[in-house]
């Protein structure tokens, strides 16, 4: 197992540097015009000292050759920590991040539980119910999550309940340390919408492994015992059907991250996802790197969590 | 002299008999098949189908869903419909230029780690972890924020990024067969590495490829309209159904619900029945899941069948 973890270390090492190669590659591609357009953009909005075009190149490190531009920025990351200046206010981008973490995290967190809420109790009747009733109410369900887009369910949401109800959803943020239980409210139906996204493909999933793991000889064992239900589904089945299922929160969680940009933009919440799209349409592209960045380190250590928990989930398991 | 027999019964080509099955055993995929259809068919008639043109300005603005206007019109005065007929064409070049781009760069680049291997392999699939672990939606909006909004930059992007990520699957396949008898003998043979990839390798990864393909269309036509939306894909004044979804109809949404509400549900139906149809055709593809105790009962629900009993596996394991 330790062999296993020093290798699995060792590999995320060139996927890191593939990881920032990507970023870097991909901001250093802004053509000169747009700088151009950055510069009158930000003049626009009243004299501005300190942006010019060679301050701007100059914080995107632009105005020195390409190795050492990418020598530098990641030496500065790894050395210093530093994540580089705003563009646009000249202030630390990590002072944003930090400031907006909680409430990507808090969403992201919520629509993983609710993803996981709805397609285990429902992925399990499915299968235990094969071909009843039940089984297709549940899979019609499930493809309805796959289909329906989560930003058009989201407008849905927030148009609909207005119309008949009156009712908007709260605009300011509300911190959980003030008022938990306004905040969760605030939280919820974003969460609820981006969770069902997920939800779809996690159903399918675990109702096509409790339906294999039903056939396995353990469980007709237990069956022939005379164990209850309730016992041969959550002692026996469940926890085996449940390997793949972890497997798969492993991948949904880029999806979720992809899907938390559009939820904040629609619910006007303050996080990461809005602070990107914001980024991007002020060109604000040192924001922007360091977002693309960060969230990409965070994935490739997620993944490697999830890539570990597989062993400890699941005993046959052996790492060489 | 049986075996004659069974050949001389195949009437049809292979296509057909596909066809033919997929009536009969999966009507959800047929149900799919005909959104598909549809689809299809207003894409390429959309001239003829639509009411009224496509930026045609109607004197009746934010008109209610009536008769004349059968889903109302927007804050321009043009005709929901129409535009969403239109649209049609959007999603549909989307939906396949973009899956055809990912296939393609799928299937040469997991091909090609997979045969070589040894370094080659093991920096391609770094590279390809490194995509992975990129939000496909983020990275999308800061590159067409780069190179500027448009129908191809959106298709060559999205066709890109997700035939990347699609790598991982064709390697894992072909790493499967060249383990093979016949690949070693046919490079006992001498075959040239071309013959091999061409002759060997592809025709025995053709089904999975199909697969990929057809769960990739409805994919690509929800990231093309996730982009649009959010101002980063088909440029307005074109209909696409994302974007149709975002700016005026979303300042207008209280107002003018329609606005915010058909060019959703048309998303949806043409998504669902792509994706009903996909699963179709694996189903039908897939050897393994054929028959026996599959995704859809099998053995068990004819079993079940014969003994008019309740399907749920435990009374069958009695």
């Amino acid at each position: 197992m330790r062999a296993y973890i020093i290798r699995r270390l060792l590999l995320t090492i060139p996927t890191v540097f593939f990881v920032s190669l990507i970023v870097f590659i991909t901001i250093r591609s802004i053509p000169g015009s747009i700088i151009d357009i950055m510069v009158s953009n930000y003049s626009a909005y009243g004299p501005v000292a300190h942006l010019d075009k060679s301050s701007i190149e100059h914080e995107l490190g632009f105005d020195v050759p390409m190795y050492l531009q990418f020598g530098r920025w990641i030496g500065r990351i790894i050395v210093h920590g530093d994540l580089g200046n705003s563009l646009w206010k000249g202030t630390p981008v990590i002072d944003d991040i930090k400031a907006r973490f909680p409430v990507t995290a808090e969403l992201g967190i919520l629509a993983l539980i609710v993803t996981q809420v709805i397609a285990i109790p429902i992925g399990v009747y499915s299968a235990l119910r094969q071909d009843t009733w039940g089984d297709y109410i549940g899979r019609t369900f499930a493809i309805f999550c796959i289909a329906v887009p989560g930003f058009w369910l989201a407008t849905l949401v927030i148009v609909y309940p207005s119309i008949w109800w009156n009712y908007t959803p709260s605009i300011t943020l509300i911190p959980f340390a003030q008022d938990p239980i306004g905040n969760l409210k605030m939280f919820i139906v974003p969460a609820i919408v981006l969770g069902m996204s997920g939800a779809g493909g996690n159903m399918r999933i675990t109702r096509t492994m409790m339906l294999e793991v039903l056939r396995q000889d353990y469980v007709r064992t237990a069956w022939a015992k005379g164990l209850k239900e309730r016992i041969v589904v959550m002692r026996h089945c469940l926890k085996n059907a449940l390997i793949p299922v972890v497997t798969m929160i492993g991948y949904q969680i880029p999806v979720i991250v992809g899907g938390d940009v559009i939820m904040e933009n629609i619910f006007s919440l303050p996080g990461l996802g809005r602070l990107l799209i914001d980024s991007v349409t002020n060109r604000d592209y040192a924001i922007v790197t360091a977002l693309l960045f960060l969230t990409a380190i965070v994935l490739v250590f997620i993944n490697l969590l999830v890539d570990m928990s597989y062993g400890l989930l699941d005993p046959r398991v052996h790492y060489k | 002299m049986a075996l004659e027999k069974i050949a001389t019964k195949r009437k049809h080509s292979k296509l057909i008999e596909l066809a033919i099955r997929m009536w009969k055993e999966k009507p959800l995929g047929t149900i799919g098949a005909v959104i598909i259809l549809i689809l299809l068919i207003t894409a390429i008639f959309a001239p003829l189908l639509a009411p009224y043109g496509l930026n045609e300005m109607l004197p009746d603005a934010l008109h209610a869903p009536s008769a004349k206007y059968l889903l109302g019109t927007d804050n321009l005065g043009r005709d929901i419909l129409s535009r969403i007929i239109w649209g049609a064409r959007i999603s549909v070049t989307v939906g396949l230029v973009a899956t055809l781009i990912s296939t393609t760069t799928s299937t040469i680049m997991g091909v090609l780690s997979a045969y070589i291997g040894g370094t080659v392999d093991l920096i391609m699939q770094r590279f390809v972890d490194a995509v992975l672990c990129i939000p496909s939606l983020i990275i999308l909006i800061v590159i067409i924020s780069i190179i500027g909004p448009g129908l191809w930059q959106v298709i060559i992007c999205l066709g890109v990024a997700n035939g990347i990520a699609g790598t991982r699957m064709i390697r894992s396949l072909v790493i499967g067969i060249k383990e093979n008898m016949y690949m070693q003998s046919a490079v006992a043979l001498g075959s040239p590495t071309r013959k091999i990839l061409l002759q060997h390798v592809l025709p025995n990864i053709m089904a999975p490829i199909i697969i990929l393909f057809s769960m990739s269309v409805p994919s690509m036509i929800l990231s093309e309209s996730t982009l649009s939306f959010l101002g980063y894909g088909v440029p307005p004044p074109t209909p696409s159904w994302g974007g149709m979804l975002s700016g005026s109809a979303r300042t207008y949404m209280f107002k003018a619900p329609w606005m915010a509400f058909w060019p959703g549900l048309a998303l949806s139906i043409i998504v669902y029945g792509i994706n009903m149809f996909g699963d179709a055709v694996r189903d039908l593809l897939d050897p393994r899941l054929r028959g026996g105790v599959g995704r859809y009962g099998g053995q068990i629900k004819r079993k079940n069948a014969l003994t008019k009993k309740s399907s749920a596996p435990e009374q069958s394991i009695k």
